[in-house]
């Protein structure tokens, strides 16, 4: 088991170290933030003084050793644009999206499997069939698009909901909430319900053909056989058969909804990380770029390693091998 | 099922109250990029500068005119080519209380010109500071210089008591990542008080009841927030949550201003976008054989075969303001009878190129970015196919700026597009220091492809000593006529400044582009 273990930890390390090299490779290609940081009409000696002090004018790579050997220590180094020590950034901006993550999975979960179930109780129902194919939509329409069509309606036609922001926030101990004003949560409606569309579409879709799955074998027929209630048989029976891989799934959409809500971010200026790396893009501020994408192989090389090895714990046959 | 949607949406319409009604006199605006710190000293970004401005006071500023007028000094005198004595406004106070005298000039020049400011060169031509009395202070000079009044416009007094308090009498850097108390702080004299800043979210401010001018104004206060996607920005403004939003993207303008209760405001901005030469023996696109753009003839050909109007009509929608000049009419060294672009004709355009010894053309590269100036891809794709009718085939390179100006810099390119504004100082100087002036490490910084003509190089340094300003823009002129005449680079427009505000807004436009929120009025 621990050797297992080990080996995993081992694969992990090789993962991160290889996202660094790709991170840093690319900054080759996102370009030099020394034309962006000047005044206009900087002199020739002024620009190589600057290219200096942020160590660009060194070998790519006597730049990336220097790098890694940073990113050991810890330091993620300092934001070219922010002049912040990028980890501080990037844990200030980590509430604004981690709130709007949560509010976006629990919405999801909450229509998704009743949606589902109801889906798979009636495949052949008017009602099913508009959902399915309402939810067709929302997984194959742009996240920007739907972003700009729910502003559209619910903020330049209607003015219920603001267009874009935070609202007024909350001050918890460092952790800025927007949970506890009117404003921060109407703030919060659109993006979130942008944001969790097409997690709904795929967890409503999952418990459906789950559920038509689990309700054809045979211990479900047996329970029909036995007179056995029918919301007890959906309700604990078969519901709770399917819900396994949505956990899963779930599980592994978060990672993705808090590396990749960076479309709804910026189409919101909603204040987190997303928003951060899509400005950094911009500029370059290849430090916040480097420290953003070391974050992301983390976070999923994390969320894999933890599931190899709970697999490991859950299926015997993982372990002979 | 459908019992509990029905629930659902009644509890969603609790939710959501009608939007609140806007409140009096607050100005409410956005633009797409935020403010970077509020230290002065930490950036040399033209848009934050523009946002200090409504926090801090100059000792010289612009006028609704922009041209330079006293502010927190009245009066000014050239005791010595090197040394200049500046009298200072008494009675003013600082947001938190702070008188303002002598010491509190010393300490921000000081800081200033420390080797540390991100920004040291905005004021490059000052080397040391003394203070003479309470009210009276010396900028002493490396040499002479005449544009020091241009420099001091865009320095911004700090209290010196403040950063002592805050340690933080040295400056922030951005490159360097020095961070002061003063990156998320700002004490100053302006006609606003910064009340709260939240990066990439907000910044809010209160009207200074104690400013020691008149205000020209009747806000109480202001409120600014940066959203990046263009699509959102029109939205907030659309849906009333903003008065005003700068810039309007181009696509949007027609939707802004056909909405009631909204109007786009639209000018010629300082900023002169123009195309610029290979210098060197060859060109990138061929190598191995003669550069014809080193022949005036090729370079007034190309000039004739750009249809700068129809650009002007199609591309820039009639706003842009087609220019001959490097500079537009409010920058020092302007000329009228310079500002004249070679007339669009193909014919004359051939027999140039005939006479140069191309009369089937030849083949160049042609570089844009497409993220910096107002259609400047377009702009580009369409020089292009003019010139394939005068034979000249231009292979068109299109990237991000972030890829694009270090390309140029390094000189990688043949003809390239590029803007420039003459901000802050607004005087030609900047064009013939930066694009004219041989590149020799002080001069030419943004000359990279190698141009170098020496009559010019010599009129740069004489403009760069001259005190008699009627001397100095006559040679201004002199350079500018020669850069006409040679066709050293190839000016098409002064791309329009376009801003879109609610009706309640009166705001008053510059082509500086810069927003002056001490000028607004609301109903």
């Amino acid at each position: 088991m621990i050797r297992i273990i080990s080996m995993r930890l081992f694969q992990a390390i090789l993962v991160m170290i290889a996202v660094t090299a790709v991170a840093f490779i690319m900054f080759r290609f996102v370009g030099d933030p020394v034309a962006t940081m000047v005044r206009e009409g900087a002199s020739q000696a002024e620009k190589d003084a600057l290219r200096a002090t942020l160590g660009l004018d060194k070998p790519i790579l006597m730049q990336f050793v220097e790098f890694a050997g940073r990113v050991l220590g810890g330091d993620l180094g300092t934001s070219f644009r922010y002049q912040q020590p990028v980890a501080e950034l990037l844990m200030s901006r980590l509430p604004a999206t981690l709130e709007l993550v949560l509010v976006a999975t629990v919405m999801s979960l909450a229509l998704g499997i009743p949606l589902g179930v109801l889906c798979a109780l009636k495949p052949t129902g008017i009602m099913s069939r508009i959902i399915q194919s309402a939810t067709l939509v929302g997984i194959s329409m742009p996240t920007f698009v739907t972003g700009l069509l729910l502003i559209l309606i619910f903020a330049v036609n209607l003015r219920w909901l603001p267009s874009s922001g935070r609202g007024e926030l909350v001050n918890l101990g460092g952790w800025q909430t927007g949970f506890l004003t009117i404003s921060g949560l109407k703030a919060m409606i659109l993006p979130s319900v942008t944001l969790a569309l097409f997690q709904l579409t795929l967890i409503m879709r999952l418990v459906r053909s789950e559920m038509i799955d689990v309700l054809s074998s045979d211990y479900i027929r047996f329970a029909f056989a036995r007179g056995l209630p029918r919301s007890y048989i959906y309700g604990r029976l078969a519901l709770r058969n399917t819900l396994m891989p949505v956990v899963t799934v779930t599980g592994l959409q978060i990672g993705q909804l808090i590396a990749f809500a960076i479309v709804t971010e910026t189409v919101f200026q909603w204040p987190g990380m997303g928003l951060l790396f899509t400005n950094a893009v911009g500029y370059p501020d290849i430090p916040v770029l480097a420290a953003y994408l070391l974050f992301v192989g983390f976070l999923f090389v994390m969320i894999n390693m933890v599931v190899d090895i709970l697999y490991t714990f859950i299926d015997p046959r993982l372990r002979t091998k | 099922m459908k019992k509990y949607l029905k629930t659902m949406l009644a509890g969603l319409a609790l939710v959501v109250p009608m939007t609140l009604p806007s409140m009096a006199q607050t100005l409410r605006w956005s633009s797409a990029g935020d403010v970077i710190s509020y230290d002065p000293n930490a950036q040399v970004d033209s848009f934050t500068q523009s946002v200090h401005h409504m926090v801090f006071d100059p000792l010289v500023r612009r006028n609704k005119d922009l041209a330079l007028e006293p502010a927190l000094a009245t009066s000014w005198e050239v005791i010595a080519p090197n040394r200049w004595r500046f009298k200072l406004r008494q009675g003013v106070k600082f947001h938190e209380g702070q008188s303002f005298n002598a010491d509190d000039v010393v300490a921000t020049i000081q800081r200033q010109i420390d080797p540390g400011a991100r920004n040291r060169e905005n004021l490059s031509a000052v080397i040391g500071v003394e203070k003479v009395d309470e009210y009276t202070v010396d900028l002493i000079l490396s040499g002479p210089y005449p544009l020091l009044l241009n420099d001091l416009a865009a320095i911004y007094m700090m209290s010196k008591p403040w950063m002592e308090e805050h340690n933080a009498l040295k400056p922030g850097n951005t490159s360097t990542g020095v961070t002061t108390y003063a990156n998320n702080h700002a004490n100053g004299t302006g006609p606003f008080k910064l009340v709260s800043y939240e990066p990439d979210s907000r910044s809010v401010f209160a009207v200074n009841e104690e400013w020691w001018d008149k205000p020209q104004h009747n806000l109480k206060s202001v409120e600014f927030r940066p959203i990046a996607s263009d699509a959102t920005r029109v939205a907030a403004l659309l849906s009333g949550e903003l008065d005003m939003i700068a810039p309007v993207p181009l696509q949007d303008i027609d939707r802004v201003s056909n909405t009631a209760g909204f109007k786009v405001v639209e000018n010629p901005s300082l900023r002169v976008i123009f195309l610029g030469f290979n210098w060197r023996p060859e060109l990138h696109a061929t190598p191995g054989k003669p550069n014809p753009l080193l022949d005036v003839k090729v370079r007034q050909a190309l000039w004739h075969a750009v249809d700068l109007a129809t650009i002007q009509k199609r591309l820039m929608r009639g706003k842009s303001r087609t220019t001959g000049m490097l500079v537009a009419p409010p920058v020092t060294g302007y000329d009228e009878g310079i500002d004249a672009p070679l007339p669009y004709d193909i014919a004359k355009a051939k027999a140039l190129l005939a006479e140069a010894g191309y009369p089937d053309g030849f083949k160049v590269g042609l570089a844009c970015s497409n993220d910096r100036y107002i259609a400047d891809e377009q702009i580009c794709l369409a020089i292009a196919s003019m010139w394939a009718k005068i034979g000249v085939q231009a292979d068109v390179g299109v990237e991000s700026k972030t890829t694009y100006f270090p390309r140029m810099d390094k000189g990688e390119l043949d003809i390239y597009m590029l803007g420039w504004a003459s901000l802050p100082p607004m005087d030609g100087y900047s064009v013939l220091q930066a694009l004219l002036a041989t590149n020799d490490g002080t001069f030419g910084g943004s000359n990279s492809n190698g141009l170098s003509i020496p009559k010019i190089d010599e009129l740069t340094r004489l403009a760069s000593t001259e005190l008699d300003q009627n001397k100095r823009v006559g040679l201004l002129k002199e350079a500018f006529t020669i850069a006409h005449d040679q066709a050293l680079y190839l000016p098409l427009h002064q791309q329009p400044v376009a801003w879109a505000m609610s009706d309640k807004v009166d705001m008053p436009q510059f082509p500086d582009e810069y927003v002056r929120p001490w000028f607004a009025h609301m109903k």
